[in-house]
């Protein structure tokens, strides 16, 4: 399964072994890690608390994944998102593709991140010392997914 | 009509719901009115729901408030998504 959402923390080195032994045509291997940063906003954080919507989720990374392999040459590609709650330095997520070239494997990994960001169904809450809250979707992300979809994007 | 409501993020968390069945009174043929409807239960409800705080996917796509609801569609209310 090249998508996976868990609780459980994943094994960088050993998902970019499987995902770099799947073919030996594969030249580039390109992988995004998301951590849990101690800093936001000016404020402490102490966890962070992830949910998401099961069964729209998967589907929309699906989606998300099949438009990246439609766009570039790849031949594998691996996504883990977590849930649950989470402490700072943690791994939150990990995008990993791998293809022939290296300009192929760049591009995919960042559209897969820049599209999950503003279309899959997570929601983070932070707890620092003065309590919780929600946060929203980061306009400089939004901006960023724009760019895929405009035209003389990056292909 | 009968749909499925669930509630997401901020939303689940405030009015302690994750979920229920609702039988939507006639004239409710969008998100929108299904969230004045929604708010009219009131306190929390209202100022939970507000159309600007939240958003919504209807048969697990996103859509904006003006997205059409049938009966038996699965409707989901939630704040604005922030994976990755």
């Amino acid at each position: 399964m090249s998508i996976a959402i868990q609780t459980e923390d994943f094994d960088l080195a050993a998902e970019m072994t499987a995902l770099r032994t799947q073919s030996a045509e594969t030249g580039a291997l390109v992988g995004f890690v998301g951590l849990v940063r101690d800093f936001s906003n000016g404020k402490k954080i102490e966890s962070i608390h992830l949910e998401h919507y099961p069964g729209m989720c998967e589907k929309t990374l699906e989606k998300i994944v099949a438009e990246a392999k439609q766009r570039w040459q790849l031949l594998g590609v691996r996504v883990i998102h977590r849930v649950g709650e989470l402490y700072p330095s943690e791994q939150i997520v990990l995008v990993a593709t791998a293809s022939q070239h290296r300009a192929d494997a760049f591009a995919a990994c960042e559209f897969i991140i820049d599209y999950l960001k503003t279309a899959a169904p997570f929601w983070k809450r932070e707890q620092t010392v003065h309590g919780t809250h929600w946060l929203d979707t980061k306009e400089s992300d939004e901006q960023r997914m724009k760019r895929w979809f405009q035209k003389g994007d990056r292909q | 009509m009968n749909i499925k409501l669930l509630y997401f993020g901020r939303p689940r968390e405030m009015l302690a719901t994750a979920g229920e069945t609702a039988d939507l009174p006639a004239g409710i043929t969008n998100v929108a009115s299904l969230l004045a409807w929604l708010r009219g239960r009131g306190d929390n409800w209202a100022t939970e729901l507000a159309d600007a705080r939240v958003r919504c996917a209807v048969n697990q796509e996103l859509g904006s408030l003006s997205a059409a609801i049938r009966e038996g569609d699965e409707v989901a209310i939630f704040s604005p998504i922030s994976g990755g």
